[in-house]
């Protein structure tokens, strides 16, 4: 199993009142609510908390992009891989990711990511979203009927930057380069493991089959839904007659780890409802511009998260619901561990992206829950795909072996 | 009203039309009309309104009803060049080109590009220009229940128009609206998302046919202030404002705007 801690990064100070006075905490959300200056602190804090989780052994930490949205600062991820780069030196990098249709011209992406590989000795794990419909249409003006074409050609772009050895000449229908000359290049060969997040769509099954890239599902739901589309992605994988390794497929979860299970529900109650209560509170009208799914996929019943979300009733959920639904894995390290095991066996998945800054949950109780999860969880977990020894090389990175500069940093 | 299809060579592109026209009547004008991003209503009111004096063309564009074709049209030259295309097909005689919103912006793009061929042009409500203090709505982002208070002057009367009568809280209904919301919205997207204006402004000095802009006064998405900047870029042109209308203007006062036209042409 690969564990990754991974940050969404929300803005901490969202009102009492925020249902009530704002329609959405994305797209549209005045930004006069953003504090820079309290938001210095809090970025600081965020890595540190990145930082934390590598020295306590999770697998990779993770940072992701969104635009517009106050659950999740980071328009770029770049950025702050940039920073982790710098004082770590074992995790992955995982950059869950860069949304490529929203780059002008996509090359930066390339260029970007490799600069991230190199920095980091060969530590990235590189993310292709397609973006959701709030970022990539509403947020960045793509015209959604029109986003896929452009993602997937701009997704042929990098590949063929990554490769090359020589300029070369790109006609693409969005982006047309004379010289496409991508300094520099990654370490990892021939590209860094490419993770794609999805969220239901058919053609994102195919698409990650036939380029051996992991399918991540990121949904703040819980594992029990997630059942229904994770069984049409191995469905799928059994009708390409492509090997079943679980690393093919990730999924990310809220977990929240105590001593006891009461302790749980105070520590952490009133931070997971401010996640799901104001930083999931998105306008259904954002939720899926007309055009940015395919018809195929919106007549398969995949709705998006964030409309699905609509229809639920977080205000009245209670801490019980959102436990016993599975929304969230929380509790005692066993409660956790038994929950987490269940979540790994029926989704079969090898990563699990780590959700454990939750809400505008502080400093000490993230550390907490975090170190907890990696000394009493992780070590149980381990060992749950043994016939694939733990580890597929396909889907993980390949840091170089010679002397690495980052090492030094780190140490002092 | 009837419809039919035509196949547009050489793409083999299938296109519904739906047709109508005074019984009996063989000399009536023949009359071209391009539907808005939201297509034809439930018997339209527009098209019957014009039908009893005109024989009355309204093709379907793809993505809309049963029209196909919708992936090779990615912005607004392919558009309006598909729009050509189906007019060609048609072989109307010299016919009055009637376009709303969407279709009006799609009729003027025709207009000034085809400017030999299209000599009598009227645009109801047409989208296609972008004035910084006075935005367009951005019809993208919003939910069924808010379209009648948007389109219409009498949102009441409007929800029935565009339901014909069914409830659209009805999960049904909203799984249906959804699909076909996607489709529709989804082509209308590629020339009005996320801002409706694709360099009309700089094309509409070229429109040499004759003229007639006709407005609603209480238009809630495009605002009226938008009839005076076409007729100011269109030399020659007319603006006729009628009240009590909101953007679906045709549809609203189907009789009003009929005589706009009758009395223009």
């Amino acid at each position: 199993m690969k564990f990754t801690w991974f940050h969404l990064m929300p803005w901490p100070h969202m009102p009492d009142d925020f249902r009530q006075k704002y329609r959405s905490v994305w797209v549209d959300l005045p930004s006069r609510m953003y504090e820079p200056e309290l938001g210095h602190g809090i970025y600081h804090q965020y890595l540190d908390q990145l930082e934390f989780a590598e020295s306590v052994g999770f697998d990779g930490i993770g940072v992701n992009e969104h635009h517009a949205n106050a659950y999740g600062l980071m328009p770029s991820p770049n950025i702050m891989a940039a920073t982790l780069t710098r004082r770590t030196s074992k995790a992955a990098l995982v950059v869950l990711g860069n949304s490529i249709a929203l780059y002008n011209p996509p090359l930066r992406v390339a260029e970007e990511m490799a600069m991230l590989d190199v920095l980091s000795g060969g530590r990235l794990v590189a993310g292709f979203p397609v973006g959701t419909s709030m970022d990539t249409n509403y947020a960045y003006g793509t015209i959604p009927a029109l986003t896929r074409e452009k993602y997937a050609e701009a997704h042929d772009l990098i590949r063929k930057a990554w490769a090359a050895d020589e300029p070369f000449a790109f006609n693409g229908r969005y982006t047309k380069l004379r010289y496409v000359n991508c300094w520099p290049k990654p370490i990892q060969k021939p590209a860094p493991p490419i993770f794609i997040p999805g969220g239901g769509s058919v053609e994102t099954y195919d698409f990650c089959i036939d380029n051996t890239y992991s399918y991540s599902y990121l949904s703040y739901s819980g594992y029990m839904r997630a059942k229904l589309l994770m069984e049409g992605y191995w469905k799928r994988i059994e009708e390409r007659k492509v090997d079943a390794s679980p690393y093919r497929a990730g999924f990310a979860q809220v977990i929240c780890v105590a001593d006891t299970d009461a302790e749980a529900e105070r520590l952490f109650g009133p931070h997971v409802n401010y996640f799901y209560n104001r930083c999931l509170h998105v306008y259904p009208g954002f939720a899926d511009a007309p055009g940015y799914r395919t018809i195929k996929t919106i007549q398969t019943g995949a709705l998006s998260q964030f409309t699905q979300a609509a229809a639920r009733d977080y205000p009245n959920m209670s801490w019980k619901d959102l436990v016993d639904g599975r929304y969230i894995i929380a509790g005692s390290p066993e409660t956790v561990r038994q929950q987490m095991e269940e979540l790994i066996k029926s989704l079969r998945v090898g990563n699990v992206f780590c959700l454990m800054h939750v809400g505008d949950m502080p400093d000490e109780k993230v550390r907490h829950s975090t170190k907890l999860f990696a000394e009493k969880v992780m070590p149980h977990l381990r060992h749950l795909w043994p016939e694939w020894n733990d580890h597929d090389d396909r889907f993980w990175v390949h840091p170089m072996t010679g002397n690495r500069a980052s090492l030094k940093v780190a140490a002092e | 009203m009837k419809s039919r299809f035509i196949k547009l060579k050489p793409s083999g592109t299938r296109i519904e039309v739906v047709e109508a026209g005074p019984p009996g009547s063989k000399k009536a004008k023949d009359l071209l009309y391009l539907h808005g991003a939201g297509g034809h209503m439930p018997g339209d009111p527009l098209i019957a309104a014009l039908a009893s004096k005109y024989r009355v063309v309204a093709p379907l564009l793809p993505g809309y009803g049963k029209s196909t074709g919708e992936d090779d049209l990615r912005d607004m030259l392919d558009v309006t060049l598909h729009s050509l295309d189906v007019l060609e097909a048609l072989k109307l005689r010299k016919p009055i080109v009637v376009g709303h919103s969407m279709g009006g912006m799609i009729a003027a793009e025709m207009a000034a590009i085809a400017h030999t061929e299209i000599t009598r042009l009227c645009l109801l409500a047409p989208a296609g220009l972008w004035l910084d203090d006075h935005p367009v709505a951005d019809i993208f982002s919003k939910l069924p229940f808010e379209l009648p208070g948007l389109l219409f002057h009498d949102a009441a009367a409007g929800q029935k128009l565009l339901t014909s009568g069914v409830r659209m809280e009805d999960p049904e209904f909203l799984k249906e609206f959804l699909v076909m919301n996607a489709r529709r919205l989804g082509m209308a997207g590629k020339i009005l998302f996320p801002i409706p204006e694709r360099g009309l402004a700089q094309r509409l000095r070229r429109v040499t046919a004759k003229t007639l802009i006709v407005w609603g006064r209480e238009d809630a998405l495009i605002p009226q202030v938008y009839g005076d900047a076409f007729k100011k870029a269109i030399f020659g042109s007319k603006l006729v404002r009628i009240t009590k209308a909101g953007h679906a203007i045709g549809q609203e006062k189907p009789a009003a705007v009929l005589k706009a036209i009758k009395d223009f042409f």
